[in-house]
């Protein structure tokens, strides 16, 4: 049961309440109030900030840098973040995209975080609110203790070098069975440094590594993305649950793959 | 446990009351204060049942601490007729858009965001503002068109209804 809300005009002031313990941080509640709703806060006291730089967007040449507080919709009206719109308009309806942030995307469990997969393809890094900076692919790996992120920070892909793509049973709009989210620099002619990530397809977003090595240096085409396709899945973990198998997530993974290479970043 | 005084502005009225430690907003509307056009679905953000508007923008109140609307401007479904029916609610009186009507609020204050953002939306448009929003008895079809019937309306005349 919650017992105080500690609101901090400062995100630094909120990471050291944090830092004391028994807290949990709360950005936008699209996942932290689901579980006091439910009774499995698992905190006594409930930390938030209302800092105006953790929910800010700024962009200097190529490089974007996202506050961790900065919601779904503030993506979606940045003209800076158009590369990302068509994977923030996959997350929710509209009244949860006002609520949920890009930092708490990173940490929200599956069927959710596809968000967080797409940025992991496009190479973002976070920077904690401890100043430290860190690949996500490491944050990923230490989410339950890494800490508070302050922001994001990654390069704007060019047109036509990347695509996201979500798989899930309800139309139009339904949690993720299964996304995928690739930049693939130097497409269509040959693809060089590809980075493809999928989220539910392990415990949190993953990089496809045996994928990316079947897609360098090929043509993005039918013929081109096979051999990456038919390695979707391997080296990754698929969960068994509700939503899908693992076998089936297995399965499709590849096709996702291919759908999103040759039609969502044409 | 210590309550916290929270202060905010109901469908344009001053609104106080107590919240228990991460209350939500519904719970604080319907218990605390007798609003209760909002509805409680899932307490998980997946249905759309409690959505209100805050400061205009649409919002799932089970999902939104009680001391995040404090000094903010909240309108419920309940507030948005005025001395009429808002054309939102007509329209979907006259589509039948209503069958068990538990989702009917927060769908009416879905569309009333999309509306007061887009008085113009296109079909693709409506079911994208409604995506939130579940309605189990499937009845997507009258909703949909309720809401492009009362953006006609309200987009094609200036009907003086008092509606927020």
């Amino acid at each position: 049961m919650i017992e105080a809300v500690e609101t901090y005009p400062r995100l630094a002031e909120a990471a050291a309440a944090l830092a004391r313990g028994g807290a949990r941080f709360m950005a936008g509640g699209t996942v932290a109030m689901r579980d006091a709703n439910y009774g499995r806060f698992g905190a006594p006291r409930l930390v938030r900030t209302t800092d105006p730089a953790f929910r800010a967007l700024s962009a200097q040449g190529d490089r974007i840098e996202i506050g961790a507080g900065a919601t779904l919709a503030q993506v979606l009206e940045s003209r800076e973040l158009a590369a990302l719109h068509p994977v923030a308009r996959l997350v929710g309806g509209p009244a949860v995209r006002e609520a949920a942030t890009v930092g708490g995307n990173l940490f929200a469990p599956h069927p959710y975080g596809d968000f967080a997969a797409a940025l992991l393809a496009l190479g973002a890094v976070a920077r904690l609110a401890e100043g430290r900076e860190m690949p996500l692919a490491d944050l990923f790996a230490q989410r339950d203790r890494v800490g508070l992120v302050a922001s994001l920070s990654l390069q704007r892909p060019r047109r036509g070098e990347f695509g996201f793509r979500k798989l899930s049973r309800v139309k139009p709009k339904g949690v993720s069975v299964l996304s995928v989210a690739v930049k693939a620099p130097g497409a269509p002619s040959r693809v060089s440094g590809a980075a493809i990530a999928f989220a539910g397809m392990g415990p949190h977003p993953l990089r496809a590594a045996a994928a990316e090595r079947a897609l360098e240096g090929a043509r993005r085409d039918h013929a081109g993305v096979a051999a990456a396709c038919a390695a979707a899945a391997e080296g990754l973990s698929p969960p068994d649950d509700p939503l899908a198998s693992a076998w089936y997530r297995a399965e499709v993974a590849g096709v996702q793959l291919r759908r999103c290479l040759l039609e969502d970043m044409a | 446990m210590t309550k916290t005084p929270v202060q905010f502005r109901l469908n344009g009225m001053a609104a106080a009351t107590f919240a228990d430690p991460g209350a939500n907003l519904l719970d604080v509307m319907r218990r605390g204060l007798g609003d209760l056009s909002a509805k409680y679905g899932c307490g998980q953000g997946t249905c759309g049942a409690c959505t209100v508007l805050i400061d205009g923008r649409p919002r799932l109140a089970c999902l939104t601490l009680a001391e995040e609307v404090e000094g903010r401007d909240v309108q419920s479904p309940g507030g948005i007729a005025g001395e009429a029916l808002h054309p939102l609610q007509e329209a979907f009186m006259e589509h039948f858009a209503a069958q068990c009507g538990y989702c009917t609020p927060g769908m009416i204050a879905a569309a009333k965001a999309l509306l007061d953002r887009n008085p113009r939306p296109d079909r693709d448009e409506v079911i994208e503002a409604l995506s939130g929003n579940i309605c189990r008895c499937t009845g997507y079809e009258p909703i949909v068109e309720a809401v492009l019937t009362a953006a006609a309306r309200l987009s094609g005349s200036n009907v003086a209804g008092g509606w927020r």
